[in-house]
């Protein structure tokens, strides 16, 4: 029973960065119909800025976690501005192989410069240590990154369903055309979303850079789980990506606790599972 | 499929028939292959560092044997087995490639010795650990050089049992290579009056997070939390269980380290650490001389596979030269009568199973006051002699040696 709760709790550590990942991807596609496959990279940029701000400025862990999002957003306002924007009226096919080039482009020049055995970034002095409950020894560092994700989390929720920016946000996702006539700069909106998503990518990088090496090839290992994360909860489902990506989190936790040799398939079989029932995700609806 | 290029190269043999009997060395040219991981998770330890080992036992032998040019050329396997093996027959069959070193990870090297057996082509194996290579799975044209798992499982497993650690748990990556380190290991243990008392096994590579398995290794109460992984997951390990609390309270084996895992750890989270290597950099003079020219062209001091790489290359070279061809057969029985002497290797020989014994070293990992210099991370604690480091002959099952 022990094992049992560690397991889930680990899973629903494991849940948050995956629910603060397939976020991003939810708003970006959910929008811009664009699938996002440099999310993967756009976190691991992220964590190594922080790494990079940390070593070369002295920048500590709290700055990192305001100015690194900040500063990937732009980045990704770059992005979206001068390659992104051109393709728009093609096939996602299209958005899709230049976020892939992009994220090849980004790991090769990270492996060139600091190689892939990575680099360890130390866990904030002010959330050092652990509790110990019982059942396992959980590090004060997790519960921060459960807490911080799910408060994130919320939050986007909130702007995007309740604030008159979000309402905008999702009209753009229905149609954009009759929101434009409306006389909203949807453009502009495109780039800020795009810009947000990267953000948000970045800021799970600079979380999650304290628990795991800090390399180029963190980003791949993860991105896969989080797409079928997002394909489970719906395409650009926010609320979807959210609640599928804890969801899933505990689903591996189980797992591990019951089968552990399943535990790295399992979410692709609840996938498949899903699909075959909700072709358009648990929370999608049919466009 | 295959035939086609076969008929073509024995056509192409036929015709240069004169020629080949006159100078020895097929196709007029030595050409080496270094097949290994450029990009992906070995990429630190053996990669981009292997190749240019590669290169400087080319250039340090003259770029000439036999008076026919030496040609190197490199590929990515990506940890493949299907990528390594194709990538091998294409050599083999279109690129005259005579040799193929490093094949870091036990899963590409596992695919590539049958091919190169068959082909009749050498490979000399520098990256990979799993100890049935020159046992159950050996072949004749293999020469596994640097380091195997039982040397592991012997040199750190021994030293910890003995030290008090008689109660293990593996974390152990879910493959050929992470299987065997833990088969050999928990021998050991067993052997030395320690119990095992249980496993988890971990997908590799991909896996970062490791916490589950670590606390399966908490519960189990076990004094030893064996890791039977290689670098980045090794990595990722000993980063998490410091967080998790697994350590001080239980203490890490490490059972395959390299350097520059180290490096990239920091040793205040890898400090204390006991581990088994076949090179360190600071060993000696001649050591020191070699690993500071790697040094300068890579920015990384060499890891034992990287210097294991270079010197397989170099006494294959030497090899070719005095056995006068470039020929499988007569290399390898060179190969074999001759013993390695150089910064890696004092007095070592090649057995008919075709593992190359040589001394180990068993070393401790310094703690950040204690190093003095950029690198200097090891303190020797003893040095394994080749007779005990790796398993006799007859311990292994290699169905060549038992003729």
């Amino acid at each position: 029973m022990q094992a049992l709760f560690g397991q889930l709790l680990v899973g629903l550590i494991n849940g948050s960065f995956y629910a603060l990942l397939s976020l991003g991807l939810a708003i970006i596609f959910g929008l811009l119909n664009v699938v996002n496959f440099a999310h993967g990279a756009q976190y691991m940029m992220g964590a190594f800025a922080a790494w990079m701000a940390a070593t070369y400025l002295g920048i500590g862990y709290f700055w990192a976690l305001l100015l690194v999002p900040a500063a990937m957003g732009l980045v990704g306002v770059a992005v979206e501005r001068l390659l992104l924007r051109r393709l728009y009226g093609l096939d996602n096919l299209y958005g899709l192989l230049l976020t892939f080039g992009l994220t090849l482009i980004a790991e090769g020049l990270f492996h060139q410069a600091y190689g892939n055995s990575g680099s360890t970034y130390p866990v904030p002095a002010a959330l050092r240590g652990g509790v110990n409950l019982g059942f396992m020894y959980l590090p004060i560092y997790r519960a921060w990154v459960v807490v911080v994700s799910v408060v994130v989390c919320t939050a986007s929720w909130f702007v995007i369903e309740r604030t008159k920016l979000g309402a905008y946000l999702r009209a753009g996702t229905e149609n954009p055309r009759l929101l434009q006539a409306f006389g909203v700069n949807v453009p502009l909106m495109f780039t800020i979303t795009y810009g947000f998503g990267v953000a948000l990518a970045a800021f799970a990088g600079v979380m999650a850079a304290p628990v795991y090496q800090v390399t180029p090839l963190m980003g791949s290992s993860l991105i896969m789980v989080v797409f079928a994360v997002v394909v489970i909860g719906g395409m650009g489902s926010i609320a979807g990506s959210i609640f599928t990506g804890l969801g899933i989190g505990l689903v591996e936790g189980l797992t591990r606790y019951l089968y552990p040799e399943a535990s790295s398939v399992v979410v692709f079989v609840v996938m498949a599972l899903v699909l075959l029932v909700r072709p358009a995700g648990l929370f999608g609806r049919q466009r | 499929m295959s035939r086609i290029p076969r008929v073509a190269c024995c056509l192409a043999a036929l015709l240069a028939a004169p020629t080949l009997a006159a100078d020895k060395v097929s196709d007029g040219v030595v050409k080496i292959g270094v097949l290994t991981d450029m990009t992906g998770y070995y990429s630190d330890l053996a990669g981009p560092g292997s190749v240019l080992a590669a290169r400087m036992a080319v250039e340090d032998f003259g770029g000439k044997v036999l008076g026919k040019p030496i040609q190197l050329v490199s590929a990515d396997h990506q940890l493949k087995a299907d990528v390594a093996s194709n990538t091998a027959r294409k050599w083999f069959d279109q690129e005259q490639v005579d040799v193929i070193a490093d094949l870091v990870s036990s899963s590409t090297a596992g695919a590539v010795m049958p091919v190169a057996a068959e082909k009749k082509r050498i490979t000399l194996l520098s990256g990979p650990g799993t100890t049935a290579f020159t046992g159950e799975k050996c072949t004749a044209y293999n020469v596994h050089w640097t380091y195997n798992n039982w040397a592991l499982a012997n040199g750190t497993g021994r030293e910890v049992v003995r030290q008090g650690g008689d109660t293990w748990f593996f974390v152990t990556a879910d493959y050929i290579f992470g299987r065997s380190l833990e088969e050999d290991t928990s021998k050991v243990v067993k052997a030395a009056g320690g119990k095992v008392l249980g496993f988890a096994r971990h997908p590799s590579p991909g896996t970062t997070d490791f916490s589950s398995y670590l606390l399966q290794a908490q519960s189990s109460g076990a004094k030893i939390v064996g890791l039977a992984n290689a670098g980045a997951d090794t990595v990722n390990c000993i980063k998490q269980a410091n967080e998790f609390g697994v350590t001080p309270k239980q203490s890490l084996a490490g059972l395959l380290v390299f350097i520059t895992d180290v490096h990239s750890l920091g040793l205040d989270t890898a400090k204390g650490m006991y581990l088994t290597t076949a090179f360190y950099w600071d060993l000696n003079d001649d050591t020191r001389k070699w690993s500071q020219r790697f040094f300068e062209k890579h920015k990384k001091m060499p890891t034992m596979v990287q210097a294991g790489v270079y010197s397989s290359i170099m006494h294959y070279l030497k090899a070719v030269q005095a056995a006068g061809t470039d020929d499988a057969d007569a290399v390898m029985a060179k190969m074999k009568a001759t013993p390695v002497n150089d910064f890696f290797a004092k007095n070592a020989r090649i057995g008919p199973d075709g593992l190359l014994r040589h001394d180990m070293y068993l070393a401790r990992v310094k703690a950040p006051g204690a190093s003095k210099k950029p690198w200097d991370y090891y303190e020797i604690v003893k040095t394994i002699p080749a007779a005990e480091a790796f398993p006799t002959v007859e311990q292994q099952a290699c169905p060549l040696a038992k003729k």
